[in-house]
Formats: structure tokens, C-alpha cells, sequence
């Protein structure tokens, strides 16, 4: 009998999954169906490099179909909810999908609405979280002459969560560049209590701020974005003023998760067995990406190597075999620190990023700035499109982090 | 591993002074640890928060953040602060004796 998959989502974990199953299955074996509310696939990483006219919207969106490989159906409509009990996915269309195995791949939103003055994005208060935002942001940045900028995370979790210290550093180098740095007051503000939350890499993040004459404000929880009073105010009453606010607003999982009974937890993402990733709702119920509650950033790399263990157990389960436990949290971010520089890091759940090289001993250094680590960030644009989501495997680096070439042992 | 005296008992805690063994504590500890932390009198608002504390941490093994609490317990984050000023989700977790909550990475 054919194995019904159903793939919720088609951005990095739907499409990358869809495509390495539908090479472990013959097109008798399995039916592989995706949902997707929309057919821009967006190259997240990207941007970062948008409000700087490094690049622009149009190069980094794609049609999400075009990722998918011959023998998958894709099926465009917003998903409405999911019926666990009757495992059968309701879209918005008003058509249905039942299953024998669901990947849930919808990723996480920002729910702005969740700050007092947020939502209403007034004129000097931005983001770059999303392809308009970082468009509009582009805009404002080249008008701007002087003034306090401030770049504000809301609270954790967040995707990517480097990628607002990155919009420091280019922002550092933007204003440089432009020859008006000395005119502009650069401010990290953050709920954190350091720079980043691993102790290694947080005290040299935050070294690098202080290099680059950025401030950095900790245990910041903002409570509300006073746009026209120009200023942040945490919900312990402290302020910090603006000219130009860059904010990161919270992340939930999707509305519809909310609207499923039993699938997520509070904030909307689905809790997930860390190891499996096998949800811990339901066992034909898998998740992958910035939807599960994985102790894990929410980022394409990770997403990239959860792929391998969860396309391996998405074929036990059906086969009836127990489930491999092997994914250990692998993260592998590239840190773009301006001045045509970026920096490695490479961590799981256990091993903080720490200095050396990566996969081995010869190989690109580990948070350290280098020239051959900013081709590296550039070169994965490629690599996103062409080996990613396809689901090519890449010649020496495998889904578990590589121990050699890091400079202490795990802890 | 430190320890601290509380209403006459010793009990274990770290050196932030969280609760390492959450059996340890009892409900008359709580005025005296909120004191510590310059919370008196203990209000039913705040007795409200600290057995959510409590009941989370039995059923999932980590104490809630700000925001979850802000969903779930039935006080608003705004209000969260006021009761517990300078991070409710920590000063909770140490009245309530509790482990610090591991928050997110
Ligand atoms: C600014 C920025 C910079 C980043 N930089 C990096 C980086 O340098 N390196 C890195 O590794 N990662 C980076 N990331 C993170 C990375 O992009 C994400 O972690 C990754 O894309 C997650 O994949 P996913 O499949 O979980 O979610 P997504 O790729 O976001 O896909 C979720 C999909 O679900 C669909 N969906 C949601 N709800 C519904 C619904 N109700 N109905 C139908 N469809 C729905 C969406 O349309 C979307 O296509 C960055 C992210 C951002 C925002």
C-alpha cells in the first residue's frame, strides 16, 4: 500500500524534506504532498544584506514550486487547521488532505502585535525581518544623515538569532562608508545578559561591539515602541531614545497550530523530541525547523541538518522500526562582521561555539574574522538553492557536529 | 554546592540562589525568601504566580518565561513586572524554589 506524507509548509525544512523523500520513495510507495500559503520562496539570509543595497527583494525570492522535485504535489492555500484525531489537514480552501505521516514545516511568524506600538510600525521604527520591512529599511537608511539608531531584539526566541548583531556591524561599516559614523550613535539593545547566549561567543560578540564604538544595552525587556515619542520603554520603566529604532519583533509559531487542538504549545510551536524529532503530540506527527520547540536557534543550518534524521525516521516509523536518536543540536552560522569579513560558529546542544577550525583542523576558522568566511556567507546563497534544498548531500560535512579542529573538547 | 537557611531549614541552591532540589521547599519559606528579594508583603496576586510556578515546573521540568507566564497565568506581563520588578520569570523561580527557567537559546 502507498504511504500517504503530507509536508506542511514549503519554505527551507518543507522543500529540503519533500526532495530527500521523494528519493527514498518510489512514486508507488509514497504520495508526498505540500502546502504552502504562497509561491515566493524567500532566501531568509539574505535579508540581512537588503537594507544596505547589498542585494535586493528580487534576488533573493523564488517561486517555491521550482524547488520541488518531479512527483510532488504542491497544493497552494493558506492550511486552516490540523485534526489530529482524524489526521486529516483542513486548508483554507475548504478541501482536505488526510495522512498517514505529517512533517509540520510552517516556520514561525512575528506577532509585532504582542508590544504596545509595534504593530503599527510608525515612520522611524523598522525591521528587516521580512522582504517589505527590509525594503522600506533600505529607504530610511539612505536618508539618513545622524542620529541615534538603535537595534532592538523583543525577547528570544528568534530566527537566527546573529543575524541583529550582524546588522550592527554592517551598519557600522554602512555609516563608515559613507563617511557619516561619527555622526550616528550605534545601540544593541538586548533581554539577554551579554551580547549572545553562549558564553564563548557572547564575550567575543561583545568585544567586537565595543571595537566598533557600538553600545550595548542588556536585560532589556521592551514593553513598549513609543514611535513618536522616539524612544523604547522596558516593562522595569527604563528607556532608551531613538531616531531610528531596528526591531525585532517576537516570534510565535502560526495561527493555525493554535487553531489545532493538541499540536502546539503556548506560543504555537509544536513540542518535538529533540533527538527524533518525532513531535511528542502524536507519533505520525514529525517536525522540522523553526516550528518545533527544539533547544535549538532557529536557523537554516539547523534546519538543513535536522533533515537527515528526520527523512530517516519519517521511513521507520512507516516501516515499523524504532527511531534513530541521533540529531545533537548541529548549528553552523556564518557571522558577517563588515569590512568584507564574516566569522564562523559552530555548536549542537552540548558544545558551545568555540575558536578553531571548521570541519577539521584545516578548514575555515572558527569565531575569528576572516575574508574566507565572508565568501563562505556569500557562497551560501548558492549553496541554499543548489545543495540544500534539493537535498544533495556536501562532501564532508556530515549532520553531526565534527569535533576535530575545535579547540577544547565538549563540556 | 551552597547552601542557605530558610525559616530555620538548610536547603541547597546555587550560587544565583535558585533551588536545586525543589522538594526542599515549603510554602512558609516564601515570605522570607520574598523578602530577600525586597518583596513584602506576599499579596494573593503574587501567591497566584508562584503556584503556577510551581505546577509548571512539576509537569514540564523548567519554570516558564516572562512571556509564557504573561499567557498562561492568568497576570498580564505589565502586572508581572510590578509584582516581581527586575525580571519576574528569576525572582518567581527563587520565592517559588525552583530551578532557574532555561529560557531560550
Ligand atoms: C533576517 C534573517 C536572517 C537569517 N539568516 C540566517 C543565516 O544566516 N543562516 C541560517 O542558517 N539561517 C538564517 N535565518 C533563518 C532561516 O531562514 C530559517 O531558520 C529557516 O528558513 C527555517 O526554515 P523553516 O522551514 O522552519 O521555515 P520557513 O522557511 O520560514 O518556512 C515556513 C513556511 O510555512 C509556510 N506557512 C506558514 N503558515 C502557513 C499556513 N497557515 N498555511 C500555509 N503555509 C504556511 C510559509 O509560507 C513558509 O513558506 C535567517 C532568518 C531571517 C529572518
Amino acid at each position: 500500500m502507498s504511504h500517504r506524507i503530507v509536508i506542511l509548509g514549503a519554505g527551507t525544512g518543507g522543500t529540503l524534506t519533500a526532495n530527500r523523500l521523494r528519493k527514498a520513495y518510489g512514486s508507488d510507495e509514497a504520495t508526498i504532498t505540500v502546502v504552502d500559503q504562497d509561491d515566493q520562496h524567500v532566501y531568509q539570509p539574505g535579508l540581512l544584506f537588503v537594507p544596505f543595497g547589498l542585494t535586493h527583494p528580487e534576488d533573493i525570492v523564488r517561486s517555491r514550486q521550482r524547488q520541488l522535485h518531479k512527483g510532488i504535489d504542491y497544493r497552494q492555500s493558506p492550511i486552516d487547521h490540523v485534526d489530529l484525531e482524524a489526521d486529516t489537514v483542513h486548508l483554507a480552501d475548504g478541501s482536505t488532505l488526510g495522512y498517514d505521516v505529517l512533517v509540520v514545516a510552517t516556520g514561525a511568524t512575528l506577532v509585532p502585535e504582542e508590544t504596545e506600538g509595534l504593530a503599527e510600525w510608525p515612520p522611524n521604527v523598522h525591521t528587516f525581518y521580512t522582504v517589505d520591512g527590509a525594503a522600506r529599511l533600505e529607504q530610511a537608511l539612505a536618508e539618513l544623515d545622524g542620529g541615534r539608531v538603535v537595534v532592538n531584539v523583543v525577547d528570544m526566541p528568534i530566527k537566527c538569532p546573529v543575524a541583529p548583531l550582524e546588522f550592527c556591524f554592517l551598519a557600522d561599516w554602512f555609516f563608515t562608508d559613507r563617511g557619516i559614523r561619527d555622526r550616528i550613535q550605534l545601540t544593541y539593545v538586548t533581554p539577554l545578559d551579554a551580547a549572545f547566549t553562549k558564553p564563548v561567543a557572547a564575550a567575543t560578540l561583545g568585544g567586537m561591539l565595543d571595537d566598533r564604538g557600538i553600545e550595548l544595552v542588556t536585560e532589556f525587556n521592551t514593553g513598549e515602541v513609543d514611535g513618536a515619542g522616539g524612544k523604547l520603554v522596558s516593562y522595569d520603566e527604563r528607556e532608551v531614545p531613538f531616531d531610528l529604532a531596528v526591531v525585532i519583533p517576537l516570534h510565535g509559531g502560526q495561527a493555525y497550530v493554535g487553531r489545532s487542538e493538541g499540536l502546539g504549545d503556548e506560543l504555537g510551536f509544536v513540542p518535538t523530541d529533540p533527538a527524533t524529532l518525532q513531535s511528542t503530540v502524536k507519533p505520525n506527527v514529525f517536525a522540522i525547523g523553526d516550528a518545533t520547540t527544539l533547544p535549538a536557534s532557529k536557523a537554516g543550518s539547523v534546519t538543513h541538518f535536522e533533515g537527515d534524521v528526520l527523512v530517516e525516521n519519517v521511513r521507520r516509523f512507516l516501516a515499523g522500526q524504532d527511531l534513530d536518536a541521533t540529531y545533537d543540536g548541529h548549528a553552523n552560522c556564518f557571522i558577517e562582521t563588515g569590512f568584507g569579513k564574516a566569522m564562523l560558529i559552530d555548536f549542537n546542544y552540548d558544545q558551545e561555539p568555540v575558536p578553531g577550525h571548521f570541519p577539521a583542523a584545516v578548514g575555515l576558522p572558527l569565531l575569528k574574522e576572516s575574508r574566507l568566511n565572508h565568501l563562505g556567507k556569500l557562497m551560501f546563497q548558492w549553496f541554499y538553492w543548489h545543495a540544500l534544498l534539493p537535498g544533495r548531500d556536501i562532501p564532508g560535512v556530515g549532520s553531526h557536529m565534527p569535533e576535530a579542529g575545535k579547540t577544547t573538547t565538549p563540556s | 554546592m551552597p547552601t542557605k537557611t530558610v525559616t530555620g531549614v538548610e536547603v541547597d541552591v546555587t550560587d544565583d540562589g535558585f533551588f536545586t532540589n525543589p522538594d526542599q521547599w515549603t510554602e512558609a519559606m516564601a515570605p522570607e525568601l520574598a523578602a530577600d528579594e525586597g518583596i513584602e508583603p506576599l499579596t494573593d496576586q503574587h501567591w497566584q504566580v508562584l503556584r503556577f510556578m510551581r505546577s509548571e515546573y512539576a509537569e514540564k521540568g523548567t519554570g516558564p518565561t516572562v512571556r509564557v507566564l504573561g499567557k498562561t497565568s492568568g497576570v498580564t506581563v505589565k502586572e508581572l513586572y510590578q509584582l516581581f520588578p527586575k525580571g519576574p520569570a528569576k525572582i518567581a523561580a527563587r520565592i517559588a524554589g525552583i530551578p532557574k527557567p532555561r529560557g531560550c537559546i
